[in-house]
């Protein structure tokens, strides 16, 4: 490894990918041509599905189930889609697992990048922009079957209010007034939200809206993970407010599923009364 | 063609040093401590934007002294290194003996085959999971590398600074009495320096993620007394970044 110095005429700025492309050091999804020898259509690889993302009255509320499918297997019980990109904000990946983690490492790197050599953070407005513009250079790789698709979130501290950003697989930028949903489950999921959704919604409320979303979609869709109360496995959930990222922990998020499953079972009790296996 | 007059080696060599050093003279110095729970980093700079003091990668922390634009040039090197190695390796990868080294053989590079050597001093300071991890290097403008235990100064008046430390100086403080030993050396006898002539920031020893935390002003003029606040200086810092 070297000191990388460069003439001022073609230094790259404070950008990390800029110099990853400046010292021709590869990174993303090699491109394949497309009918090359050894590709075979349909290659399976692991991917994460459902991720959810709210706003509520402090800020904004990202989670995402733990899953990971592999055509009809279950590749990863245990997988992590939903990460702190900064101090004030959060990404939460849907799609091919191994590019999206990738993609989700190198915005990390790129952020905290600029903010070092800057000495002061990028807005969140362009650190969405960031994130848009990996995703326009994972296209090709998007056009072979490695989709990703991730969720930013963050806390405007210019503004002074949580933002929310949705994603297609071009690099198609849309903020969100309001909640988002990406993977497969996310339609099930959006519709959950919808119906609890409200923007004075408090963190508990957030919490617990989340959870529900989760749970409805893995309810109907098979590639989306439900609570592992054996394994201990729950969905990650994240606020991020004023007071930056945090993450919730086990035990909290655990107790929050307890009461919303007891919730929903109470409810089914009430249709069918004589049901009697819900205790 | 005419033929340059010859200068002896070592005339050229001390002109050069003698040129650098009179343009780091010209500057303000600056002060590494170790403390109980990591490293601080001080010096006298009165401006809030030009940084003597910056982050390099999670444990490791920039000081330069000298011309602004030749230091803030190495740590912006320093920062692609580290983000780079981090990139192809791991983070736990990132070591600052390494990064020291490459500041050394491109300072000593730039002193014998470049027109003008550099006019800067600078130190990567680490701070290690256990105290005995840590690490202070100092680098000069002709590339010579010394490797400093529990305080390093660097500056124009480096000598005298370092004779106050010495005595002053001792092994696991907390923050705040590192942080009065380190101004009361820069300062010397005749002046005392107050938290906007000061810029601060500790290398905090986390089990994880960025080390790097700059102190305000609020901060430094608690822990230096001005302020009759209670002791805040054995606290545990908020961690940086959560997860990353």
């Amino acid at each position: 490894m070297t000191l990388p110095s460069f003439s001022p005429g073609d230094d790259p700025g404070p950008s990390f990918t800029g110099l990853l492309a400046r010292l021709e050091i590869p990174y993303g999804v090699p491109v394949v041509p497309v009918g090359a020898p050894g590709i075979a259509p349909g290659v399976e690889v692991p991917h994460g599905t459902t991720v959810v993302a709210s706003k509520f009255a402090d800020g904004v509320i990202m989670a995402g189930d733990r899953r990971a499918t592999s055509g009809n297997l279950i590749a990863h019980r245990t997988m992590r889609k939903v990460f702190a990109a900064d101090r004030w904000s959060g990404v939460a990946i849907a799609g091919a697992a191994g590019p999206a983690m990738d993609m989700v490492k190198l915005f990390q790197l790129q952020l905290q990048h600029y903010e070092k050599v800057e000495g002061h953070a990028l807005s969140l407005e362009g650190k969405a922009n960031q994130l848009s513009q990996m995703l326009k250079g994972n296209l090709p790789a998007a056009m072979q079957g490695m989709v990703v698709v991730p969720i930013f979130a963050g806390f405007d501290l210019h503004r002074g209010y949580g933002r929310l950003f949705a994603y297609d697989v071009t690099g198609g930028r849309y903020e969100e007034e309001d909640f988002v949903a990406s993977g497969s489950g996310s339609l099930f999921a959006r519709t959950a939200i919808k119906l609890g959704y409200s923007e004075t919604n408090t963190r508990a409320q957030a919490v617990d809206l989340m959870i529900r979303a989760l749970f409805v979609a893995a309810d109907d869709d098979s590639a989306t993970g439900g609570p592992d109360a054996v394994r201990r496995i729950f969905p990650i959930i994240s606020v991020i407010t004023e007071r930056g990222y945090e993450e919730l922990g086990e035990d909290e998020v655990a107790d929050r599923f307890e009461a919303v499953l007891a919730d929903q079972a109470a409810r089914s009790n009430g249709g069918a009364a004589a049901g009697g296996d819900a205790s | 063609m005419s033929m340059p007059f010859y200068v002896a080696v070592d005339q050229q060599m001390k002109d050069r040093a003698d040129f650098a050093q009179k343009g780091i003279a010209r500057g303000r110095s600056l002060v590494a401590v170790e403390y109980g729970a990591g490293v601080l980093l001080c010096a006298e700079n009165p401006s809030r934007n030009l940084h003597k003091i910056s982050e390099i990668y999670d444990r490791i922390g920039f000081g330069g002294v000298g011309r602004y634009n030749e230091y803030d040039q190495l740590r912006i090197a320093g920062i692609r290194h580290a983000d780079l190695k981090g990139f192809t390796y791991s983070r736990d990868d990132v070591d600052s003996q390494a990064l020291a080294n490459l500041y050394a053989q491109i300072m000593g590079q730039i002193f014998t085959h470049e027109t003008k050597p550099l006019e800067v001093e600078i130190l990567v300071a680490a701070v290690g999971f256990r105290p005995e991890g840590n690490r202070l290097f100092h680098i000069r403008f002709d590339g010579s590398v010394t490797d400093e235990d529990g305080f390093a100064v660097l500056g124009g008046e480096a000598e005298s600074i370092r004779e106050r430390l010495k005595t002053s100086y001792a092994a696991d403080q907390d923050l705040g009495a590192a942080l009065r030993v380190a101004v009361a050396a820069l300062a010397g006898p005749d002046r005392t320096l107050a938290a906007d002539d000061l810029e601060v920031a500790s290398l905090d020893r986390l089990p994880e993620g960025r080390c790097f935390r700059r102190l305000d002003d609020d901060e430094v003029a608690g822990l230096l007394g001005t302020a009759a606040a209670a002791p805040a200086g054995s606290e545990p810092p908020e961690p940086a970044e959560p997860g990353a």
